[in-house]
C-alpha cells in the first residue's frame, strides 16, 4: 500500500486529502483504497486522479487584434495532462482573436492533442 | 437625486448585494463604479478557482464576475461607471465625479459601502539606495499582463508570498519569465495552501520563508536583489545574504481595505482590519450604513464575498422597507480569545439577529490540531476540531439566535482556539 498526501486544489478550501492506495494492473485498486480528508467528493476524485493521471486547467491570454493595450482571457475548457501545461502555454503566445468576443468563444480546437479546446473567459464587445 | 439604495463599488460584493436588494423588493437600486466596467478586482484575476461553493463549478475571475453582472442586468439594476464617489456625508450624501456629468450628489436612504481593497505600500520595503525601475506591486503586475498583455520583466524575485504574488509566479513563468524565488518574511506563507503548490511547488519555485530584501542593485533598472535570513525579530542575520541576479522584483505584501471614505463619514473602523465595526445585520456604526466584501475584511474566496453582500442587502432592504429600526434590545461584543485576531461581525444584537449568524474570523498564527470555540457568558456553545488553522485561511463558525437568547446582561461572547499552546 502506498499513502500521499495532497492539497485538493479545486476550490479555495484547499482540504489535506490522504489516499491510502494499492496499483493493480496499472490502475488503482478501488476496492482496498481509503480517502480521507476531503470534504467533499471532488476532492476523492481529484486524489485519484493526482496518483494516476494528473490534469490542471491552464488559463492564460490572447491578444486582440482590433485593441490596443488589450488581451483576452482564456482558459482550457477541461483540465489537460499536467505534464502539457507548458506546451499549452506557448500554444497561446502569438494567437490573436477579433473583438467582440464571448464566454466560450473557441480559439483552439484540440490544443496540443489533449482534446481540450482553448475558450474565451470574458465578454469584450 | 434622491435614491434608495446606493452601492458603492461594482464588484462581486457591489454587485451581489444590488441583486439582494432587487430580490428582497428594492426596485430602486443604484451601483456607482469608477472603473470603465462592473467586475471589479476579478476582471484581472484570470486563473479559476471561484465559484464552486456558489455555482458548483470552476470559473475563472471573469466568469465568475460576468454571472453576477448578467443576475444584476436582468433585474435591471442601475449602474453608473466611470463614476468615482469622492465623499459621502454623515447623512448620506453621496459627491460623485465622472466625466460626463461632473460634480453631482445624491441623496441616500441607505449606503452600501462595496469598495474593496487595494495593496498594501511597499513602506515594508525598507532598503536603501536607489529606486530603479523594474520594482511593481503584484497586482499593477497583474493588470499589465492579465489585461494590457504587457510583461514587467524577465527575471522574477517576488517579495511577499500573499495570494497575489503565487497566482502571478506562475502566470509569469507560463508566459516564458523565469520567477527565481518567492522570499517572505514570515515563518509560513499568507496565501492559500492550494496557490502554494499549484502556482509555486508545480514550478519548482523555491518559496523563501523568514526571508527578506536587504539591498536592490541596478540604477536605471534593477540588476540583482539581496535576499537574507531573518530572526525572530524579524532583523536581517548578518552572513545568510543570497544575490539573486533578476530585472523585476513584485511586491505582494497584502491588503487594506479601502476606507478612507467611511471614516471621513464617521463610519468606526476596526484598527486590526482596517475595515468598518459592524453587527450581525453588517449594519456600520450609522444607521442605513452597510458595508460587505473586501472593503469590510480581506476575503481569500469570492464566494463569501457573495453570500456577505446579499446579506448585507437584504438587511439593507429591511432597513429601507421598515425605517430606521430602533436597537430594541441589548447588545453583544464579541470578543476574540486565544489566537483569534479579529471576528466580523463584531456586536450582535439577539432581538434582531437571524436564526443563524455566520461570524468570520481569521487567526493570527499557524495551529496545529486547534479546537474552535464560542462561549456565551461562561458556557461553551459550540467547539469544533481542526485539522489546522492559519492567518492565509478565514475561519467561520456560525451561531444560533436560542444560544444569543440566552444570553444575560453584561455577558461576553467569546470566539478562541483551544488546546493550543
Ligand atoms: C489577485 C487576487 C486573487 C484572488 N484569487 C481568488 C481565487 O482564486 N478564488 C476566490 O474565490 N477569490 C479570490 N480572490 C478574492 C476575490 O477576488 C475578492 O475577495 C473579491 O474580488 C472582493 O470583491 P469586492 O467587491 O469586495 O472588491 P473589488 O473586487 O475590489 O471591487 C471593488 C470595486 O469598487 C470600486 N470602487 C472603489 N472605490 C470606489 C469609489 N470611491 N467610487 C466608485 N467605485 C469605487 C472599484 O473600482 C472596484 O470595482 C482573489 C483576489 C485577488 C486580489
Ligand atoms: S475536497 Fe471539495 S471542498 Fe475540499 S478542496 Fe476539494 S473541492 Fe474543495
Amino acid at each position: 500500500m502506498e499513502s500521499k498526501t495532497l492539497t485538493c486544489i479545486n476550490c479555495p478550501m484547499g482540504c489535506q486529502v490522504t489516499i491510502t492506495y494499492e496499483m493493480k494492473d496499472g490502475r488503482i485498486n478501488e476496492e482496498t483504497m481509503t480517502v480521507t480528508g476531503n470534504t467533499c467528493l471532488r476532492g476523492k476524485t481529484y486524489a485519484i486522479s493526482e496518483v494516476t493521471n494528473p490534469v490542471r486547467t491552464v488559463t492564460g491570454t490572447v491578444g486582440l487584434s482590433n485593441r490596443e493595450l488589450r488581451v483576452v482571457p482564456v482558459k482550457t475548457k477541461t483540465p489537460v495532462p499536467k505534464d502539457k501545461v507548458p506546451d499549452v502555454a506557448k500554444a497561446l503566445a502569438d494567437v490573436k482573436v477579433e473583438a467582440p468576443v464571448h464566454i466560450g468563444d473557441v480559439v483552439i480546437k484540440n490544443v496540443c492533442g489533449t482534446g481540450s479546446d482553448i475558450v474565451i473567459t470574458d465578454n469584450i464587445e | 437625486m434622491k435614491r434608495k439604495a446606493v452601492i458603492i463599488g461594482g464588484g462581486p460584493a457591489g454587485l451581489a448585494a444590488a441583486v439582494s436588494l432587487k430580490d428582497n423588493g428594492i426596485e430602486d437600486v443604484l451601483i456607482l463604479e469608477r472603473g470603465s466596467s462592473l467586475g471589479g478586482i476579478l476582471t484581472q484575476c484570470i486563473h479559476n478557482g471561484f465559484g464552486l461553493h456558489t455555482f458548483k463549478e470552476e470559473l475563472t475571475g471573469p466568469e465568475y464576475a460576468a454571472r453576477f453582472i448578467e443576475m444584476a442586468k436582468e433585474r435591471n439594476v442601475e449602474a453608473l461607471l466611470n463614476t468615482m464617489v469622492v465623499d459621502i456625508s454623515h447623512d448620506k450624501v453621496i459627491t460623485c465625479m465622472s466625466k460626463d456629468k461632473g460634480i453631482f450628489t445624491i441623496e441616500a436612504e441607505s449606503v452600501i459601502l462595496a469598495m474593496g481593497c487595494r495593496e498594501r505600500p511597499r513602506g515594508a520595503l525598507n532598503t536603501p539606495g536607489y529606486r530603479p525601475a523594474g520594482i511593481y506591486s503584484a497586482g499593477t503586475a497583474q493588470r499589465f499582463v492579465n489585461i494590457e498583455g504587457k510583461m514587467p520583466g524577465k527575471e522574477v524575485v517576488i517579495l511577499g508570498s500573499g495570494d497575489i504574488g503565487l497566482i502571478m509566479a506562475r502566470r509569469m513563468t507560463l508566459e516564458g519569465a523565469k520567477v527565481k524565488a518567492v522570499a517572505e518574511i514570515m515563518p509560513y506563507s499568507g496565501g492559500l495552501k492550494r496557490n502554494i503548490v499549484q502556482c509555486l511547488d508545480d514550478f519548482g519555485i523555491p518559496l523563501k520563508l523568514s526571508t527578506t530584501v536587504v539591498d536592490i542593485k541596478g540604477k536605471d533598472r534593477v540588476e540583482s536583489v539581496t535576499l537574507a535570513k531573518v530572526d525572530d525579530k524579524m532583523t536581517p542575520i548578518p552572513g545568510t545574504e543570497e544575490v539573486i541576479p533578476c530585472d523585476t522584483l513584485l511586491l505582494s505584501c497584502g491588503l487594506l481595505p479601502e476606507n478612507e471614505l467611511s471614516d471621513k463619514m464617521g463610519v468606526k473602523l476596526s484598527p486590526v482590519t482596517g475595515g468598518p465595526i459592524v453587527d450581525e445585520s453588517l449594519n456600520t456604526n450609522i444607521p442605513g450604513v452597510f458595508a460587505c466584501g473586501n472593503v469590510l475584511h480581506v476575503h481569500d474566496l469570492v464566494d463569501y464575498v457573495s453570500e456577505e453582500a446579499t446579506l448585507a442587502g437584504k438587511f439593507a432592504a429591511e432597513y429601507i422597507k421598515e425605517g430606521e429600526r430602533p436597537i430594541n434590545g441589548p447588545e453583544f461584543k464579541i470578543e476574540t480569545g486565544k489566537g483569534v485576531r479579529y471576528t466580523v461581525p463584531v456586536t450582535v444584537h439577539p432581538d434582531r439577529a437571524p436564526e443563524l449568524t455566520t461570524v468570520r474570523f481569521r487567526v493570527g498564527n499557524v495551529y496545529k490540531d486547534p479546537e474552535i470555540c464560542v462561549y456565551m457568558g461562561d458556557k461553551c456553545v459550540l467547539r469544533r476540531k481542526k485539522q489546522i488553522c492559519a492567518p492565509g485561511e478565514m475561519e467561520q463558525v456560525i451561531i444560533k439566535k436560542a444560544d444569543l437568547k440566552n444570553l444575560k446582561d453584561g455577558e461576553k461572547i467569546v470566539v478562541c482556539l483551544e488546546n493550543v499552546l
